[in-house]
């Protein structure tokens, strides 16, 4: 069977395992569209917590992002870091209260703690905002993923992908959505982790790529870290396990991207579906299990593919150094059998290489660094012949690089679209219930019947998935900042508001406002400065580099600082006001014990 | 529902829990895996220093301990002041 028929059957039989999901659990209510009608059991809803973090970005490009960094794989730990211990926050901090609240929406909680229509608005714009940044990478995700499997057009994916979507998530809503992504996370975690396992027992002998990360790698017999930071010195790149040299940029990142975490109304929304506050603390945990599994993995794949790439294309420095063997012959990558992974990708474009120098060998070096590329000039390259590495290779030819049959291949592209799928669809189901919940029944239409607004959530999701999907296709230029956009809103906006609005009683409706739009004011204008305004190219007002960012802080860190901005403005504010009246200061009291739902509002 | 006096010491304990977790939080990732990994380099890891495997496994695995003893400490927490659902 050729891989592409391969391809077609298991990415095909995951599809229709959506599909039955989508049709077996159809939702009834509005309780059931919204939050799965609450009864979805902790651990399930851990799995289904996991596939909606999960995104096309971290099942795709995150272990390459680490392996090929130029600062070295240690730096990028920040993404490994922030992207976990949110969920430490989001369970001490918020999930369970939010829980216990009993409502809907992120923006709803906000809205009656700070008794202030205004406040639940500026939480439905934030939300809006940070959502459909991140849908537009998970469509384009869709695209591109059916593009290199399924050879049919990205636009034809992204149709059929925004279809199945569709299916499930405007029948089902949030309980059609769970029971998919519980489906989507087993697809993605045995996709990820099958050639992961492989390729560390092939280099280090180890079955679990955590100890095989910190292992020996058996052809050299030295540590396989020690191996990877000589062998991309000796090639004139940074040290993989360096030093950072800037450190308060790595501290503001990890605790952006944390509390950008914690703050996103998609995976916030998710607590509400389990049966009990308890269940809340406990599925915060079981999330991170499942989301661990991933992200444990993803360091041990970034570095054995790096140093698997790069022994590809200088054989000797397998066993000893680089530059003491020939490169890689052009003739071989054209005839050799094992090296055809090559061709395949640089078919696709993210891999290239040109023999330069026409000595008939691929020399791949750094020739930005001035002592290597003396050496290079020396010996007659004139200039790294390996021009493109995408990111993306690091996972996505990984089966490949390490040798493993055709189904491995195919299961890592059904894995592709599980990851974007089903973090699509939680971040769909957050636009939809912003617009049907928020806007229609808390602002416009509040008389509006339960059957009106379950039909009007239905039709926001269905416009919602138009919208995507034309987003998808014509990427605007912020498409590309999620990490920026979507995380610095979120920390600096959504994360402070609920923070305060569990933990102070005397934070009130102005205090909230006001700190909510200074956060965000702040963090948008320094991203604007340096990204361009409204990320328009050739109108930032200084170049995007770290010799012009104020103490080194890169605007992808800044949310952090837009958090303090919101912690500060809010209690100054509220400080100078009339404290907040005495049924909020009931609610607070009633959402801080798990006992007796309704206390508050019994009043 | 609970008497505000003891609702108010059940919410003091849950403060000081989640302090001493927040903490625990912070040196092992902010700590261990960034800010005192100069300190840590002394200590070989397989290949790297303890300060590198904080930043790219252990502060995964403290966060997974982490919210599960919470959880149970927790759901102790709200039995002792008869607090739970």
């Amino acid at each position: 069977m050729d891989q592409f028929t391969l391809n077609l059957l298991v990415i095909g039989a995951t599809f229709a395992l959506y599909i039955g999901i989508a049709i077996w659990a159809r939702a009834g209510s509005t309780s059931e569209f919204y939050a799965a009608g609450r009864g979805v059991h902790p651990i399930l809803n851990g799995m289904a917590t996991g596939a909606d973090w999960m995104s096309a970005a971290s099942f795709i490009s995150m272990a390459g992002i680490i392996a090929m960094a130029a600062a070295g794989g240690y730096e990028q730990s920040a993404y490994l870091m922030g992207w976990t211990g949110g969920y430490v926050l989001l369970a001490l901090l918020l999930a369970p209260y939010l829980r216990k609240f009993g409502k809907f929406t992120v923006p709803e909680f906000i809205g009656d703690r700070f008794y202030s229509k205004t406040a639940r608005m500026v939480a439905v714009a934030c939300l809006i905002i940070a959502s459909v940044t991140y849908v537009i990478g998970q469509m384009t995700g869709v695209g591109v993923a059916f593009a290199r499997f399924l050879e049919v057009k990205s636009s034809t994916g992204l149709y059929i992908g925004a279809a199945i979507v569709f299916a499930y998530a405007v029948l089902g809503g949030m309980k059609g959505i769970t029971y998919t992504q519980v489906a989507q996370y087993c697809v993605l975690i045995i996709a990820y982790t099958i050639p992961a396992i492989f390729i560390s027992l092939n280099l280090t002998g180890n079955f679990l790529p955590q100890t095989g990360l910190f292992g020996t790698h058996t052809a050299s017999g030295v540590a396989l870290l020690t191996k990877l930071d000589q062998l991309v010195t000796e090639l004139g790149f940074r040290q993989y396990t360096g030093m950072t040299t800037n450190m308060l940029n790595m501290v503001l990142f990890t605790m952006s991207l944390m509390i950008g975490t914690a703050g996103l109304p998609h995976v916030i929304v998710r607590f509400f579906t389990v049966p009990k506050v308890a269940d809340a603390r406990a599925s915060a945990g079981w999330a991170l299990v499942f989301i661990a599994l991933l992200y444990t993995v993803a360091p041990a794949v970034g570095a054995m593919a790096r140093l698997n790439l790069t022994t590809t294309f200088w054989p000797n420095a397998v066993a000893g150094q680089a530059f003491d063997g020939e490169a890689i012959s052009v003739d071989s990558i054209a005839n050799d059998p094992q090296y055809n992974w090559i061709n395949n990708w640089a078919k696709t474009g993210l891999l290239k290489f040109e023999d330069k120098n026409g000595d008939g060998q691929i020399q791949y070096y750094n020739d930005k660094n001035a002592d290597v590329a003396a050496m290079a000039t020396a010996k007659g390259w004139t200039g790294n012949e390996l021009t493109t590495v995408n990111n993306d290779i690091m996972v996505l030819a990984n089966p490949e690089i390490a040798h493993l049959p055709g189904w491995v291949i195919a299961l890592v592209a059904a894995g592709g679209l599980a990851a974007a799928l089903s973090t699509a669809a939680g971040l769909l189901l957050a636009i939809a219930s912003a617009i049907s919940h928020d806007v229609i029944k808390g602002a416009l239409n509040p008389d509006i019947s339960e059957k009106g607004e379950l039909l009007a959530a239905r039709i926001a999701m269905a416009v919602a998935i138009g919208v995507a999907t034309y987003l998808g296709l014509h990427p605007p230029g912020f498409a590309a900042q999620t990490v920026a956009l979507a995380f610095g809103i979120a920390a600096a906006s959504i994360f402070p508001a609920l923070m305060m609005g569990i933990f102070s009683k005397r934070i009130n409706n102005s205090g909230a406002v006001w700190g909510m739009l200074s956060g965000l004011i702040f963090t948008l204008v320094y991203i604007f400065i340096y990204k361009g305004w409204f990320f328009f190219p050739g109108t930032n007002q200084l170049p995007d580099t770290v010799d012009n960012w104020v103490l080194g802080i890169s605007p992808l860190s800044i949310g952090a600082v837009g958090a303090l901005v919101n912690f500060g403005v809010a209690y100054a504010v509220s400080m100078t006001s009339k404290e907040p009246p005495q049924e909020i200061q009931e609610l607070i009291e009633g959402i801080r014990v798990p006992k007796g739902a309704g206390a508050a509002t019994a009043h | 529902m609970a008497d505000k006096s003891s609702s108010n010491a059940y919410w003091k304990a849950n403060i000081r829990m989640i302090q001493l977790f927040l903490i625990i939080w912070f040196v092992a990732s902010f700590g261990f895996g960034i800010i005192l990994r100069p300190m840590l380099m002394g200590i070989a890891v397989g290949g790297s220093d303890l300060g590198f495997w904080f930043a790219q496994q252990g502060s995964i695995l403290v966060f997974l301990v982490l919210i599960f003893v919470y959880a149970w400490r927790m759901n102790k927490l709200d039995k002792e002041f008869g607090v739970e659902e």
